[in-house]
């Protein structure tokens, strides 16, 4: 009976798409109609022909097909993430990279959110979604809720991902940073979402220990936070249903403090609170030693969540924001330091008793550089928002550093090491195909990091430097393509950094494939899980 | 190293919550006491910052804050710091003969008035002539680099153009001519038009039909030759172009030409004896004047 209502709703989906396509009003809708199109028809003959098999008996262990698959597509998007990064480094520094057959498809303007999206949204999204689910179960002790609802999110995010990236291409944007894609791919994305928090909180719901574990905490903190930020974020009305345009119900600067109180939680929730979850589980697992102070993670959890959102006026500093929210903002985000700070300390001090694990153990060694990061860049993000720091710092590639060592530094080595703890793990082998393959992806991200952040401090701080300086009678020095030419060397360097950090990458698919095909099998069956 | 040299690990020390996820256990360490007071140290900052800002939002406007602080002021402020300092030089270059000879004499009050001047024509002057002076030639924006010009491109016609603008209602003395719609006005015939044009081209050195050209020779000493004078040259007394030349203000081609004479043009700049102070008029006629083609 179910395969009878899965075949009808694929059908009209199908037949939707199909008329979508063919009224639409743009070049982008058109194609998205269409992929809509033919996924719908492809599920709608795949269920065709199943109907009827007999259905497999139900696993009772833990759910980690779909993790496996989330191990996988985190890998392929990072590739894809820093690659289109890299890409765009080079674009800025050599400027004929921008082809003149690609106008309007491949120019920076077109790639950078691309690459933005790519590696938050496809990159971090899948890390979170698939270490989430592995995590929850595990710490749960309890099979993931809701069946196969966990593959409906897997693949509708990848849908979801497909569907931004290809818009972006063909210029369907709501020219919103983080929130680029159009009003239907946000609709799509919110009811994903909604499934999303459905299955954690179910699993939450049926789990066999008494207490829920801090990971968790930050997990959920994450969907529910996401939710509503984009939902309240991607407001719009349409022009037409058969269009990707759409017109934000917020105007001037109430839109831009919308957007920033969404961009910057996009950072405090996305980046920093889910990541957080993936840090206090896979820690503790690889350093084999318990959580430093549970008082530090319920006091920071708290005090991180409730801080954090008020924030986001700090990107918005000497702009038509009123003064009073920008002190708003600036004092919120000088609170914020310690209670970002304990994170940091409760990852730290897991290692006290196992600091000798950093001399044999690269996996420790990234988690700890990621950790490293985190309290860096926290460190460093409070102080940009100081106002005078921000009046030399706004608008330069200093911001741009800034997010970088957060983003290569912390969320890309934490995922890092998560992978690798968890591809053993998932495909039933003893160990990594090869602790020396993770040494070199260690060192090539670590070096590229350094490269990329030093460059940008450099070339951010005389940029602001040169932007300000005016003469004896008020007039500024320099023109703004003084400061473009001046950067040049930077952005060469840069480049470089986001080479090795890809190249780091590919050392670790060549490592994860290699893993789940050729490294020894584990010898005792897999560990017993709960029964249903 | 022995294991008796090894501190006690901190479980032995604190004990755990008694909690174990997947075999996840947790130390009952205290906060750490640096952290705490770190903590609370950015509060009271926190607090203290919002006591002397623009903090709180009320029914009627934000709490000012004890410093009285406002962004929009601080600059305000600012500006009215080099205006004060300028006050000097803004004089000068009131008194200042118009020569740029005089003016460039004096290197701060030149600087003042290029870089104030490049300030004012991004304000005011760039809609039309390009952020970069070179015009637009499609709408008839001359461009301002070249040493081509209509009304005269000493410091001192600069700077009444700009002063008084051209052909505009608002000024008296607004610069003023009118070329005739030959074609509209049934001046000239459709073939005059055809054959004048053509002369126009030889003259200023382009393709052209002899014949027709030949031809047109009478028809431009007869009916242009006034104000663009016998070979063509132009009279800025009137601002009427030089035909010479492959500078041109609307475009030199067989359409552009017939469609100039046939409906003639009548370009428009306003008058800046209102919206600009003396100093600034000054400045932006000198700031153009330096761009290439000053005379």
């Amino acid at each position: 009976m179910w395969d009878y209502v899965k075949i009808a709703v694929y059908g009209v989906i199908a037949v939707c798409a199909a008329i979508a396509a063919s009224y639409a009003r743009d070049f982008a809708y058109q194609v998205h109609a269409l992929i809509v199109m033919l996924v719908a028809a492809g599920l709608f003959l795949w269920t065709v022909r199943r109907t009827g098999d007999p259905k497999p008996v139900p696993d009772t262990g833990y759910m980690d097909d779909v993790v496996r698959a989330g191990v996988i597509a985190t890998a392929f998007w990072g590739v894809i993430g820093f690659a289109a990064g890299t890409f765009i480094a080079s674009q800025l520094a050599f400027p004929w990279l921008n082809f003149e057959w690609a106008q309007g498809y491949l120019n920076f303007g077109r790639l950078r959110p691309l690459h933005t999206s790519a590696v938050i949204f496809a990159f971090g999204g899948n890390a979170l979604i698939a270490t989430s689910f592995y995590v929850v179960q595990r710490t749960s002790a309890a099979r993931l809720w809701g069946g196969n609802a966990a593959w409906f999110v897997f693949w509708g995010y990848q849908l979801f991902i497909v569907l931004a990236a290809t818009g972006y291409v063909l210029g369907a944007t709501q020219s919103k940073e983080y929130a680029e894609p159009e009003w239907y791919v946000d609709i799509w994305l919110t009811i994903i979402w909604v499934v999303y928090l459905a299955i954690f909180l179910g699993t939450i719901f049926r789990r066999k220990e008494p207490h829920i574990y801090v990971a968790n905490w930050f997990y959920l903190s994450f969907i529910v936070t996401v939710a509503m930020l984009h939902i309240v974020n991607n407001l719009s009305i349409p022009v037409s249903i058969f269009g990707s345009k759409s017109v934000q119900v917020f105007a001037g600067v109430q839109d831009a403090m919308i957007q920033w109180w969404y961009g910057h939680n996009a950072v405090g929730f996305f980046l920093t609170a889910g990541f957080l979850g993936m840090m206090y589980y896979f820690v503790p697992k690889q350093a084999e030693r318990p959580v430093y102070s549970y008082k530090l993670s319920i006091i920071h959890f708290w005090a991180l969540i409730f801080l954090y959102i008020w924030a986001g006026p700090h990107h918005l500093h000497y702009t038509a924001l009123p003064d009073w929210a920008s002190t708003l903002g600036m004092v919120f985000s000088i609170m914020l330091w310690m209670p970002s700070w304990g994170g940091m300390i409760n990852g730290l001090m897991t290692l006290s008793g196992a600091w000798d694990k950093l001399r044999t153990d690269p996996v420790i060694r990234m988690m700890v550089v990621a950790v490293g990061f985190y309290g860096m860049s926290t460190f460093e993000g409070p102080m940009m928002s100081i106002k005078a720091v921000n009046s030399l710092s706004h608008y330069t590639d200093w911001t741009i550093g800034h997010v970088h060592s957060g983003a290569l530094g912390w969320n890309g080595m934490i995922t890092f090491g998560a992978l690798y703890f968890l591809a053993p793990r998932l495909w039933g082998k003893e160990r990594l195909y090869s602790n020396a393959l993770v040494s070199w992806h260690f060192w090539l991200a670590t070096i590229g990091i350094v490269l990329y952040a030093a460059s940008m401090w450099v070339s951010g701080i005389m940029e602001g430097l040169m932007w300000r300086e005016v003469d004896a009678q008020g007039f500024l020095v320099n023109s703004f393509a003084d400061t473009v030419d001046a950067k040049f060397p930077m952005y060469v360097v840069r480049a470089i950094g986001g080479g090795l950090y890809v190249l780091g990458g590919l050392i670790m698919c060549f490592n994860i494939w290699k893993t789940a095909t050729s490294a020894p099998a584990r010898q005792p069956a897999r560990v017993a899980a709960p029964a249903e | 190293m022995s294991t008796s040299d090894k501190k006690p690990l901190p479980e032995d020390v604190v004990g755990t919550t008694g909690h174990s996820w997947d075999g996840i256990e947790e130390l009952n360490n205290p906060l750490p006491r640096w952290w705490l007071w770190s903590f609370y140290a950015c509060i009271a900052f926190a607090l203290i910052y919002v006591v002397l800002y623009p903090a709180v939002p009320l029914k009627s406007g934000a709490t000012p804050g004890l410093l009285g602080h406002s962004t929009r002021a601080e600059v305000a402020r600012e500006i009215e710091r080099f205006h004060e300092a300028n006050a000097d030089l803004v004089a000068r270059l009131i008194e200042a003969d118009l020569d740029p000879e005089v003016i460039r004499a004096d290197p701060d009050l030149y600087n003042y008035a290029v870089q104030g001047g490049a300030a004012v024509f991004r304000t005011w002057c760039a809609q039309c002539h390009g952020s970069g002076a070179a015009g637009v030639q499609a709408a008839g924006y001359p461009s301002l680099l070249d040493d081509d010009w209509l009304w005269g491109g000493a410091l001192e016609d600069i700077y009444t153009t700009v002063t008084h603008g051209i052909r505009n209602e608002d000024d008296p003395d607004a610069r003023w001519s009118q070329m005739p719609a030959f074609g509209v006005d049934e001046l000239l015939t459709q073939e005059e038009i055809g054959q004048v044009v053509h002369y126009v081209r030889k003259i200023s050195g382009q393709e052209h039909d002899a014949a027709l050209a030949s031809d047109g020779e009478e028809v431009f000493l007869y009916n242009c030759a006034s104000c663009h004078m016998d070979d063509g040259t132009g009279d800025r007394y009137q601002g009427a172009p030089n035909l010479t030349d492959a500078i041109w203000l609307y475009g030199g081609s067989v359409e552009t030409l017939t469609e100039t004479v046939f409906y003639s043009r009548f370009g428009v700049m306003p008058s800046h004896q209102e919206r600009l102070s003396e100093a600034d008029r000054r400045a932006v006629a000198t700031y153009v004047h330096q761009l290439g083609g000053g005379e």
